[in-house]
């Protein structure tokens, strides 16, 4: 269970509210207009921005625990590689943030990059690949961390409706296989209905608890229903 | 609120306040020497000539070379013409030019019996004669023109184009182009240029150590030299120290006040495309083009050409005088590199990070000079200084480039840390494995060019180490001086060429080492 307790953030004069809890081993949907707070919300659980109130996980609160002792990968929208490192550095600092990486360690990357479908690409560097393979890459990594909670991004929002699809549902096979919880930012309502559980609706300053996603779109909100402009 | 926690390395804030330590002793222990030593009671009338020369030929130099470089760099930014690329790396050099051989270099164009003199002769008129006002004033044009014309030009290039050509569609007149573009670019970079250029020539000692002298002709920093080195007197020497601290920070606390002065190695790319074909402009600025070239360029084709000559008269000890040069050069570099990047880090984790690097620009522009002679008198009562001085003068130089160096890295360094920032802590990177894998190979080229430019500078100083050298102690710029001063031209002419390929080398290498990575 990931709990989020009377959090609030404030930048400014933006304000973000949030209180309430996700079930573990699912995906959930953070859908909302632009400038609402999504990726703060995200943001925010990463552990790189201050709030108020507190965040659990299994029971444990996140407080005062740096990005990297978070039970958490995040995938951001891009900048998610080292241009000067090469696909299987970038992928093992997911192991090894110094890069000393065993034979072992190497295997496991090559596993990983066959894993998301980049098979033989360990040696390039990121620039060699297309948006959509670097995206893979950083979710290869991400494999390996094996971190039970994945923040995206909106990773896939650079991608053509077609490629995005099929990345959501790579995503969806692998975070099933490790029984991870995923939190997925997005503002297209499809990508929503594609692969998510719940749905988190964020606007005017309010993260909504998760409603199950058919229910979500079936009786949809006022605040929903302007967002999607019905 | 504080439920996130800022995993910074926990060594970059003792090591950042350390660095900042050891530059505020660095200045301040000098200064305090300094002020222990003068005597008080006003100015001695024998240093107001001195005070009067330095400000007259700062403000002088600056006047000349702002003046001259609007043409100049209007003449760059709207012309579009053959080497026009070749004429922006020229305006580069006298930067990295050692000062003494730049004035090796004036003095066989313009000098008694330079290039102009012997076209005089021809036509009956006398030598001229650059020793004094006029020969320092040459001297500071030429560095500085090249300076002053880089800072204006990227004041044109930063008007967009679509300004240009709305002026040309509705076809504005001159007075209404001045008034829309000239005017706020010469507003916008004059006086930064003025008062960098002030700056400058205020502690431009070589130049006036090679070329002025005499009671007419003598800057304060001058008559600290002949104070420490010929005459002894200490309470002299730190008086005129302390005056040449209050100028240096009044004209720094202007220059703040002024805004931010140039980016140096900025974008200098394309002119703007230019419609007006009219036939006296273009004549008008090619001549400013032509003659700006033949000023900066004669000087140095001299170098070569005396120096290629002088090749076969190097003196003894040259090798010796290489070494120390390299040594310190290196040494100084390495200083400036640890200080810059420990302090550039304090700078951007300290929450009083703008107060930081305001005191650090602050203590920096006090002249290397004032800092040497304060060190001297500190040392003098333990030690000889003359015993220090390849040391002390390997420490002042990297106070120098101090500020050039953090110029250039502090936004490399927030650039990566904003790129790249939250990645690198949400995977755990951090301490050396973050500067070994993330920092060093993106801030590379950076490195390389603030390297390169400090490795140079302290390559063809020849300040400090003037104050210290005992006789059998020499640097590639004082085994010059000393010959000289000797009236060996010759052999001065050759180390002279050793000298600068040392320089542009040491440069060429350290940059070339940034970029050699292609990240």
């Amino acid at each position: 269970m990931l709990a989020l307790e009377n959090l609030e953030i404030v930048q400014g004069s933006f304000r973000l509210a949030a209180d309430m809890q996700l079930k573990p081993n699912q995906t959930t949907a953070i859908l909302g207009p632009s400038g609402g707070g999504k990726s703060t919300l995200l943001t925010a659980l990463a552990g790189f921005i201050e709030h108020s109130g507190d965040i659990h996980w299994q029971g444990e609160s996140l407080r005062g625990l740096a990005p990297a002792k978070r039970p958490i990968s995040m995938l951001f929208q891009e900048h998610n590689l080292f241009p000067h490192l090469s696909v299987a550095q970038n992928v093992g600092l997911g192991l090894r943030p110094d890069l000393k990486l065993s034979g072992e360690d190497q295997a496991k990357v090559e596993a990983a990059l066959s894993r998301v479908g980049l098979a033989g690409k360990g040696a390039e560097l990121p620039r060699r690949l297309s948006g959509g393979q670097r995206q893979r890459v950083a979710l290869a990594r991400a494999l390996l961390r094996q971190k039970p909670i994945w923040l995206l991004d909106e990773p896939f929002a650079a991608l053509g409706p077609g490629l995005r699809l099929e990345m959501l549902e790579l995503v969806e096979e692998m975070r099933a296989e490790q029984g991870a919880t995923l939190l997925l930012v997005t503002h297209a309502p499809e990508d929503a209905k594609h692969i998510a559980a719940a749905v988190v609706f964020v606007g005017a300053g309010q993260a909504y608890a998760p409603v199950p996603t058919t229910a979500f779109f079936a009786k949809p909100s006022k605040e929903l229903r302007a967002y999607l402009g019905k | 609120m504080g439920a996130c926690a800022k995993p910074v390395n926990r060594l970059a804030k003792p090591l950042g306040i350390a660095a900042l330590f050891v530059v505020a002793v660095l200045v301040l222990a000098p200064v305090l020497a300094l002020l222990s030593r003068a005597e008080s009671g006003g100015v001695s009338a024998a240093v107001w000539p001195a005070i009067r020369f330095t400000l007259l030929q700062a403000s002088l130099s600056a006047v000349i070379s702002v003046a001259l470089a609007v043409p100049l760099a209007k003449a760059l930014a709207r012309r579009a013409f053959f080497g026009r690329g070749l004429m922006i790396s020229l305006l580069g050099a006298p930067f990295l030019l050692p000062s003494i051989v730049a004035v090796l270099g004036l003095l066989a164009i313009w000098g008694r019996s330079g290039a102009f003199s012997d076209l005089l002769a021809l036509v009956g008129l006398g030598p001229l004669d650059i020793y004094g006002l006029n020969g320092v004033l040459l001297a500071h044009v030429f560095f500085n023109l090249p300076l002053a014309t880089r800072m204006l030009l990227q004041g044109w290039q930063a008007v967009p184009a679509e300004h240009y050509r709305l002026a040309a569609q509705l076809d504005l007149a001159p007075r209404a182009r001045f008034a829309l573009f000239d005017a706020p670019v010469l507003r916008g970079a004059a006086p930064s240029a003025l008062l960098v250029i002030f700056m400058l020539c205020m502690s431009s000692f070589a130049v006036v150590l090679a070329l002025g002298g005499g009671p007419k002709a003598s800057t304060i920093e001058l008559a600290i030299y002949q104070a420490l080195r010929f005459e002894f007197d200490l309470a002299s020497a730190a008086q005129l120290a302390i005056v040449q601290l209050v100028i240096g920070l009044a004209a720094a606390a202007l220059a703040f006040h002024f805004g931010k002065a140039s980016r140096f190695g900025g974008g200098l790319g394309a002119p703007f495309q230019n419609w007006d074909r009219r036939r006296g402009p273009m004549l008008l600025d090619g001549a400013v083009l032509v003659l700006a070239a033949f000023f900066v360029g004669l000087p140095l084709l001299a170098i070569l050409a005396k120096g290629l000559e002088g090749l076969t008269a190097l003196p003894s000890g040259l090798w010796a005088a290489f070494v120390v040069s390299l040594v310190v050069a290196l040494v100084s570099t390495v200083l400036a590199l640890g200080l810059s990047l420990a302090l550039a880090r304090l700078i951007e984790i300290s929450q009083r990070g703008g107060a930081i690097e305001l005191f650090l620009l602050l203590l920096l522009a006090t002249s290397p000079f004032v800092i040497g002679t304060g060190l001297f008198i500190l040392i003098n009562p333990f030690a000889s200084p003359f015993a220090l001085a390849l040391p002390i003068t390997a420490l002042v130089n990297a106070a120098l480039a101090l500020p050039i160096m953090l110029r250039i890295l502090r936004p490399a360094l927030s650039r990566v840390r904003h790129d790249y920032g939250r990645l690198a802590e949400g995977l755990g990177l951090s301490g050396w494995a973050r500067f070994r894998l993330l920092t060093f190979p993106q801030i590379r080229p950076e490195l390389g060019f603030a390297t390169g430019l400090a490795a140079a500078l302290s390559m063809g100083d020849l300040g400090v180490i003037t104050l210290f050298a005992p006789p059998d102690v020499q640097t590639l710029p004082l085994l010059m001086y000393r010959l000289m001063g000797s009236y060996q031209m010759e052999a001065a002419a050759g180390v002279a060429l050793i000298l600068v390929a040392s320089s542009f080398g040491l440069f060429y290498l350290f940059d070339k080492g940034g970029r050699g990575a292609g990240a």
